[in-house]
This record gives structure tokens, C-alpha cells and sequence, in this order.
């Protein structure tokens, strides 16, 4: 099967098995970025912005998404992504770094909605990214961060 | 200490985040391999069979199926998949392909085809014939002499330590000090119990996944996620049986390993598909094949007996394991003998003590390396006898363990009895921060405010604050050798070359950090190349808690010689004396004559002017000792004395790992190490159904631990410095895992006056003890 996506807005015409999901898709062409951890909507390493909405990539048969916007961390509007990634940088909230681009795409997310989210709010919009490494603490200091920079900023 | 550094101390940035962070940096699965073939492996259904007949005509009939691997069409060479040193101290009893079933999820087949859909079709039309065998669960009857033997005469120990295939029996360990009997006599009171651990997966997000393709010369490269590629060269080339010279092993970013990746059984498929066919070649596991087939925790009973008398001091201490290593013997000798060499010396002034440990074979999933390697469990027993020793001689508890802990200018036989697979080394305890520890830790969490007072915090809740106290290693002394080499550019800038595994934890960034320290230059002068066996020095790899101690000395003693080269050169074109030169920030400055010079100026000249040589050097490193890390780990919990529910509501870890290189990395191994340890306290558990299948091989069903989930947290450094170590460190890598376990029972009992005995601590499990008990309330 054949469609055509707007990636990180760029078109992008994609060969596609009925099996396969969004993920699959985005992956066999070259966006890496988004990462597979369990192909089961748990673990959020493969987080996109779907139309705008944080969606798992795992869970978005490829068929279901035709004609869709999809946005990587790589295509995120530079100056409210950067930072957020510099942020999760100099709180120590990278360890492996494989969940780090999806939570980057829930924080983000969360920012557009919540420019001052408190801890709790955090935890709750997180709680969709597993991170094996780091014990989040330091993860959800890098939000906080990225708050009071970018609201500082404005 | 008060030592005064650059760059060593500081939180500098971790030197691939921001590449991670925008999504740039390339792990395994990344790297685009042009017409890779994709691998599917068949699994076996059966805990216990036998393959009578394996048919693959109607799979390889499966357009683009390119080939099929069982044990008909690959040499049968044992080996471990262990992925240690060499001789390995673990059975070798492994086979790529075997005609005997040992586990469900063991391996049956493999398919290389065109497709993930090709090769996933294929392994469903792989037609095999299996002949039952009578399965074994349980590990303490593995040693009968009715149960069912799994390996034959040909599985062999590589080197001469106890091993009994016959009996199931994949390794024992004995040591024994002083006079138990007389010791036991001599208490007043003697405790007696037995403790259970369960099996655990590492879940680092990113699955196992390696990839192979054959480089212009038709050398095979692999690239993959792995703790140890130069034990990866090294077992791919003896089962593939390809000279070492043909095999290139790159590891690129890993998305996390905690000892699962140190375990080496996909390379040689993705080795064996690419050499066969002249493809490359790819796997990446799913979820499910991670939690059954790759390495779990193993799991663990110690039932442990302690004398004691009425003041507290212990006459004698028993310690009895059995560790459950399902199918295969991965790190049987080494997890067993770690539960007692990095737990029993902690109270070095018992006289009167016994370690026996077995490791048994069940048709249960595989044991393998996963922080904490052993001593996590053991130190689950340990934690609550020495609990239950204070109350019941009426101590304070920390009061009780600063008495009784070693100390500075200390040792305990068992560092010389017990090492990895062999002997130990013998050693004297040179720092110890952990009475700080205690006392920071205690301050945090309110210690002295909390302790014994159940408070209810609402109805049928109660509150209560426990303690865990552990000690790890740095390395496995005389055995572990880390290496580096560096040359300098003419811009002043160094290339570092180690062979050291940064796997998610910033070995790279400390590796730099030290490096930078030693030629005094900001770390940013330092490009780091790591774990590239065609490019890089030989290391072990990641695990053992070496990296920082071992590797990093091996980069200081690098960098020095280097340095040393510099003042050389600077000295002929100052016309002075190496001595009488003084460096600052990449200056070289000649205090007599006034005269300065920078880096870059005598890297230009030594390569452009006069008797030209690159500035470089190299140095190797393997340490006579193992310091230990020490920590302290109190948890405060609440207990829903109706539902059996344990929430932890803080949990504080106090940490003396010598000086932190990194102190934000260090923390963030402390932080990881305990939230991992938390939900195996709480909620991750292997469950079988009768036939030994896991039923719940999927993060929705092995619940680990998300933001939501998180208590409080806080870690505290507690810096000492380590002479032996470089620029003072000591690891920090496990320790801080073995904390929640016991920290979290011993705050059960201190809410409830109720033991438990068996993790993880379930509502379920926990609501059982509770009405064993008599303690729940409606
Ligand atoms: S890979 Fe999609 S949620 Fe895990
Ligand atoms: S940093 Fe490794 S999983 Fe989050």
C-alpha cells in the first residue's frame, strides 16, 4: 500500500504493508528518532505528534494515518524544543537517551497546554514514558526547568 | 577530602545528551544496512523436550526466505553466553541451536528472510516434532536424585571450580571461618529464617538488537547492544569459528543495559546469517522475546542463622543460598558468590561465619548479570536480621550498625576467601564514609522523629521508617582490565580512545572528565572514541561496577604519560627543564624566564618542526583491590492495614562513593538504581503457569515503575576519597539497588511488628502476612 505523509513538513510518500503501523513507517524511512521499545502502547519511546496529539507510533496502523501530519522530535518548532532538549541536558535527565526524544515530545506537549505545570501535573503527563535509567527524578527537575526558562523567556 | 579540582567535582554535561536529546545520536537499530536480511527466531513451547524431526520445507517455500538455522545446519560448539573474561567461571552449556528443549522460550530455529513478515511467516510454518520430557520447576528438588537431569556429560566448566551437571548442579561455594558451632554456643539468642527473591528482567527500553554486514575486505562487522564488545569478538569467533582478525564489534549508543546486555546470544546469529550468506543482517527483539528469552534476575533463597548475644554482638553467622538459574548456567558461580563476597564483609568483626551457596538448573527462564549481581539478594536477609538484632537487644539501630560495620584500616577474611569463580584478594578498607552516611541519610528522612511510633496517618493506615546498609565492589580485582590510548591535535585537543562501554551511564563524559583533569583542559578539548575493537584498546566492558575505577585509572595513567611528552617538548623549546615547568588551562608557562606557551604551539611544533613525533601514548590498568561503595537507604512507608497495600512515601540514599567524578551522573545512577530497585520491591514478578510458560511477558502486565509512581526521593553524596582510585572515586553503578528490598521491609515491620519473608511485596502477598499475623484491620 502507497500513501503520502507531511513529516516534519516535508512530504513524504510511503510503501506500506497493511500490518504496519505508523512506527514501522516512519522507522523503514529514516526516522530514527523515533524509537521502538515494546510495540504495545506502553513505553512511549515512540511518541510523535499526530495532527498535533502526542499518540504512541506503535498504536497508528500505518493505513489509519494516511495523509496525516506527523511531527519527530526532530521537527518540533525550534525554539520551543530547544529548550526543553537543553533543559533535560543540564538537569542529568539523559542517561541511554532512548526514551529521551519521546519524553522531549510529552513534555512538549504537555508545555503547549500547561506553560506552568507543577509536579504533580508532571508525573501524570509523563506517566505515559517509561524511562528504565534515570528513576525520573532528574527527568521531571528537566521539565520544571524548561518551564521556567521558556516562561522567562516570554 | 578538600582536594582541589578543574574538572573532576563538577557536573559538567553529559557529552552525548544533546545529540540523544534532538534525536540524532544512532543506536543499534539505526544504523541503515542496505538489504539487511531480517532473523525471526522459533521458540520452543516446552519446558523439557526433545526435537525429533524440525521440517522446514513448507517455511523455506515462504517467498523471500533466504535460510533457515536449527541444530541439523549449525555445528553444535558450547559455550556461555555470559559474556565475561576469558577462561569463563560460567558452564559452558550453551549451543546456538540444541536438539534438547530446556525452557520455554528456548531456541528452536532462526529464519533470514527479505522481510520481518517473510521471516515471521516462516517461523510459523517450521514444522517440528517434540518428544515430552518430565519438566523441573522447582529448585529445591533440582539436586534429587529422581529429578530430571537437564545437560549432558558434554557441559563443562572452563575452569576447575565445582560443577555437577549429573546433579543440576551449575555451581557451589563454600567458605567457612572460625567455629560455628562454638559461635552458636556461645549466643543468647539465635535467629533463623529463610528469605525469597523473585525473578526480575532489566527492562532497559531499548530491546536486545544486534546487526552484522561484511565490510569491503568481507571482514564481518557487528554492530550492537552490547556491555562487552570485546567478549563479543571473542565468543562470536570461537562458536562461528572465524579468526579474531575477521570480526569488527561496534557499539554504538545503547538504550540501557544493567547487565542484560552484557549477555551475548544474538551477535553470533546475526554473525552466523551474515558469514553465511554474504548479507547483512539485523534482529531486534520484541517485548515478550525480551522478558522469556533473553536474561532475568536470578532468583534466590537464603535462609540465613544468626547467634547473637544480649548486647548485641554476633557469634556466629550462617548464610545458605540457593540460587535458581533456570536452563542455562549464565553467571551460576559469580551472582552466587557475590550474594556473600560483597554482603558478609559489612560486619567484618563476626568470627564465627559459613557461606554455602548452590546454583541449580530448573526449565525456567535464564539467569544472567543484572545490578546488584547477587548481593542484592542476600543483602534482603542480612538487612532484617541485623533490624531484628537491634530491637531485640533494645539498640538503636544505627547506632548498632555504626558499631559493628568495617571500618577504615579494616579487613575481613572473606575478601581473600571469596572472588569471582576463584579466590579473592585480600584487602584493607582504605575509606569509608558510611557512618556519615547513616547520619545524613537519618536526618533527612526524620529518623529519630518516626522510628516506633505508628503513626496513623488515616484510618486502617500506619506509617513506619526502615533502613537497608550495603557495600559493593569497584571491579573484579586482578582480573578486570580496562585500557586507553590518546594522541593530541595541533589545536590543543586530545583523541581518547577506550575500550570502556558507555551504555546509557556517562562513562564517556567521566572518561573525558579525568582525562581533562590530568592535562588540565576543559572537557570540551577531549573527543571521546569508545568500543570500537578495531579502533579502541581492549576493555571487559561495563559490569562489575569497573568503569570509573579500573578504566578510569587507565585513562589517567594515559593522560599522564602524554602530559609528560608535552612538558618535554615544551621543555627543548623553552630551553628549560620539564620540572621547572608549570601547566594552566592548556598554558605551559616557564616561570623564570617568564616565558608561556599553549598547547596547540607545542603540538604544531612537535608535529611540523623539529624531530617530529605525534604526542600520544597508552596505558592499561587492572587494580590489586575492589574498594568498596558504601550506602545507607531508609524508606518511609504507609501500610493499608486493610488492603495489605505498602505505598513508599520517601525514600533517601546516602551515598559514599568515594569523590563522584560526575556528581549529577553519579546521583542519576543512585536515582536510576533505586527506582529499578523499588518496583522490584513492590510489583515485578515472572509468573508461570504450570507448564512453565510466562504468562505476563509485557509491560502492561510486569508493572515497572513510572513517574506517577514515584515517593519522594533523595540522594545524598557523601564524599570520602578513595587513595587507589582515580582522583579519589570509587563505583556507584549497583549499589544503590540493593537498598529498597530490605530498606522497605524493615519500614513494614517498624509500621506492623509483621516480617516478610518473600518479595515483591504485592497487596496480595503482603494482605497474607498481615491475617497470618493477625494485624489486618477491617
Ligand atoms: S513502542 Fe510504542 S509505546 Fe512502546
Ligand atoms: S535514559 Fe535510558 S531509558 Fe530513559
Amino acid at each position: 500500500m502507497k500513501t503520502k505523509l507531511t513529516v516534519n513538513n516535508k512530504p513524504v510518500s510511503v510503501q506500506f504493508s497493511p500490518t504496519d503501523r505508523l512506527l514501522d513507517v516512519l522507522r523503514n524511512n529514516g526516522f530514527s528518532e523515533v524509537k521502538e521499545g515494546c510495540r504495545d502502547g506502553e513505553c512511549g519511546a515512540c511518541v510523535v505528534l499526530l495532527n498535533g496529539k502526542l499518540v504512541n507510533s506503535c498504536q497508528v496502523l500505518a493505513a489509519s494515518a494516511m495523509d496525516a501530519t506527523v511531527t519527530t522530535v526532530k521537527g518540533l518548532e525550534k525554539d520551543k524544543a530547544a529548550p526543553i532538549q537543553e533543559a533535560f541536558v543540564d538537569a542529568g535527565a539523559v542517561q541511554c537517551g532512548f526514551c529521551t526524544p519521546g519524553m522531549v515530545l510529552a513534555t512538549y506537549a504537555l508545555l503547549q497546554e500547561n506553560p506552568a505545570p507543577d509536579t504533580r501535573q508532571i508525573q501524570q503527563a509523563l506517566d505515559g514514558n517509561l524511562c528504565r535509567c534515570t528513576g525520573y527524578v532528574k527527568i521531571i527537575e528537566a521539565v520544571q526547568l524548561a518551564a521556567e526558562r521558556t516562561n522567562s523567556h516570554e | 577530602m578538600n582536594k582541589k579540582f578543574n574538572t573532576v567535582g563538577k557536573s559538567v554535561r553529559k557529552i552525548d545528551s544533546l545529540s540523544l536529546a534532538k534525536g540524532n545520536a544512532l543506536f543499534t537499530d539505526d544504523f541503515q544496512l542496505k538489504d539487511a536480511l531480517h532473523i525471526s527466531i522459533l521458540y520452543s513451547p516446552h519446558a523439557h523436550a526433545e526435537i525429533l524431526s524440525i521440517d522446514t520445507t513448507d517455511a523455506l517455500a515462504i517467498p523471500g526466505v533466504i535460510r533457515i538455522f536449527h541444530h541439523e545446519n549449525v555445528p553444535r560448539v558450547l559455550h556461555t553466553t555470559a559474556g565475561q573474561g576469558f577462561p569463563e567461571p560460567s558452564a559452558y552449556d550453551t549451543a546456538m541451536f540444541d536438539k534438547t528443549m530446556r525452557f520455554v522460550g528456548d531456541r528452536v530455529a532462526a529464519v533470514a528472510a527479505e522481510t520481518k513478515e517473510a521471516a515471521n511467516a516462516a517461523v510459523k510454518a517450521i514444522k517440528v516434532e517434540y518428544r515430552e520430557l518430565p519438566p523441573l520447576f522447582d529448585p529445591e528438588t533440582a539436586m534429587d536424585k529422581d529429578a530430571p537431569q537437564l545437560h549432558g556429560e558434554d557441559a563443562k566448566m572452563p575452569i576447575p571450580v565445582k560443577y555437577d551437571a549429573s546433579r543440576n548442579l551449575a555451581a557451589e561455594v563454600e567458605i567457612k571461618f572460625g567455629d560455628l558451632d562454638k559461635g552458636f554456643q556461645e549466643a543468647d539468642f539465635i535467629l533463623e529464617d529463610t528469605f525469597h527473591t523473585q525473578y526480575a528482567a532489566h527492562c532497559a527500553i531499548e530491546p536486545h538488537t544486534s546487526a552484522a554486514y561484511l565490510d569491503e575486505r568481507g571482514r564481518l562487522v557487528i554492530i550492537t547492544a552490547t556491555q562487552v564488545p570485546f567478549h563479543v569478538r571473542r565468543i562470536v569467533s570461537r562458536v562461528l569459528d572465524i579468526p579474531i582478525r575477521d570480526i569488527r564489534v561496534i557499539k554504538p549508543r545503547i538504550g540501557g543495559g544493567f547487565g542484560g546486555k552484557q549477555e551475548v546470544f544474538l551477535e553470533q546469529l546475526v554473525g552466523l546469517s551474515t558469514w553465511s550468506t554474504g548479507r547483512p543482517s539485523r534482529i531486534y527483539l520484541t517485548r515478550p522475546e525480551v522478558f522469556v528469552s533473553s536474561r532475568t534476575r536470578h532468583p534466590m533463597r537464603v535462609t540465613l542463622k544468626t547467634g547473637v548475644k544480649n548486647d548485641g554482638e554476633i557469634t556466629a553467622l550462617e548464610m545458605d543460598a540457593l540460587m535458581n538459574n533456570g536452563a542455562y548456567g549464565s553467571h551460576a558461580l559469580t551472582v552466587l558468590s557475590n550474594g556473600g563476597s560483597k554482603v558478609l564483609p559489612l560486619f567484618n568483626k563476626i568470627k564465627n561465619i559459613r557461606f554455602i551457596g548452590h546454583t541449580v538448573y530448573t526449565n525456567l527462564p535464564v539467569g544472567g548479570a543484572y545490578r546488584g549481581y547477587g548481593a542484592s539478594q542476600t543483602y534482603f536477609a542480612l538487612n532484617q536480621h541485623i533490624d531484628m538484632v537491634a530491637r531485640k537487644t533494645g539498640q538503636d539501630l544505627i547506632s548498632f550498625v555504626k558499631k559493628w560495620h568495617i571500618k577504615v584500616g579494616e579487613t575481613s577474611p572473606v575478601f581473600q576467601a571469596l572472588g569471582e569463580g576463584k579466590e579473592g584478594v585480600a584487602q584493607i578498607i582504605k575509606s569509608c564514609g558510611l557512618d556519615e552516611c547513616l547520619d545524613k541519610g537519618a536526618a533527612a528522612i526524620g529518623w529519630y522523629e518516626k522510628r516506633g511510633k505508628r503513626i496513623k496517618s488515616a484510618p486502617g493506615k500506619v506509617r513506619g521508617v526502615g533502613l537497608s546498609v550495603s557495600m559493593q565492589g569497584s571491579g573484579i580485582p586482578k582480573i578486570d582490565m580496562g585500557s586507553a590510548s590518546m594522541k593530541m591535535n595541533e589545536d590543543g585537543s586530545f583523541n581518547l580512545y577506550i575500550g570502556a562501554t558507555d551504555l546509557g551511564t556517562g562513562s564517556d563524559t567521566i572518561l573525558a572528565q579525568i582525562a581533562a583533569e590530568t592535562l588540565d583542559i576543559p572537557v570540551e578539548n577531549i573527543i571521546v572514541l569508545s568500543s570500537d575493537t578495531d579502533l579502541t584498546p581492549f576493555d571487559v566492558g561495563a559490569y562489575a561496577s569497573s568503569t570509573t575505577y579500573i578504566s578510569g585509572a587507565a585513562v589517567k595513567k594515559c593522560a599522564a604519560k602524554v602530559r609528560e611528552q608535552i612538558l618535554g617538548v615544551a621543555a627543548k623549546m623553552l630551553n628549560a627543564k620539564p620540572d621547572e615547568l608549570k601547566v594552566n588551562e592548556s598554558v605551559v608557562t616557564h616561570a623564570e624566564s617568564g616565558k608561556s606557551l599553549t598547547y596547540a604551539d607545542i603540538c604544531t611544533y612537535a608535529m611540523y618542526s623539529n624531530d617530529q613525533f605525534q604526542i600520544q601514548a597508552s596505558a592499561s590498568n587492572i587494580a590489586p583491590e575492589s574498594p568498596p561503595p558504601f550506602i545507607a537507604q531508609f524508606a518511609e512507608v504507609e501500610v493499608d492495614l486493610r488492603t495489605g497495600k505498602i505505598r513508599v512515601l520517601k525514600f533517601v540514599s546516602a551515598v559514599d562513593c568515594g569523590q563522584p567524578i560526575n556528581p549529577a551522573l553519579a546521583e542519576g545512577q543512585v536515582e536510576g538504581a533505586v527506582v529499578n530497585g523499588l518496583s522490584y520491591a513492590l510489583t515485578e514478578d515472572y509468573l508461570f503457569d504450570s507448564k512453565g510458560r510466562m504468562t505476563n511477558p509485557r509491560f502492561w502486565d510486569f508493572k515497572i515503575f513510572t513517574t506517577k509512581d514515584l515517593p519522594e526521593m533523595e540522594t545524598i553524596l557523601v564524599n570520602s576519597y578513595e587513595e587507589t582510585g582515580p582522583y579519589g572515586a570509587k563505583s556507584v553503578g549497583e549499589i544503590a539497588i540493593n537498598g529498597p528490598i530490605p530498606a522497605i521491609a524493615n519500614a513494614f515491620f517498624d509500621a506492623t511488628g509483621v516480617r516478610l519473608y518473600e518479595t515483591p511485596y504485592t497487596p496480595e502477598r503482603v494482605w497474607k502476612r498481615l491475617k497470618e499475623e493477625n494485624r489486618l484491620e477491617n
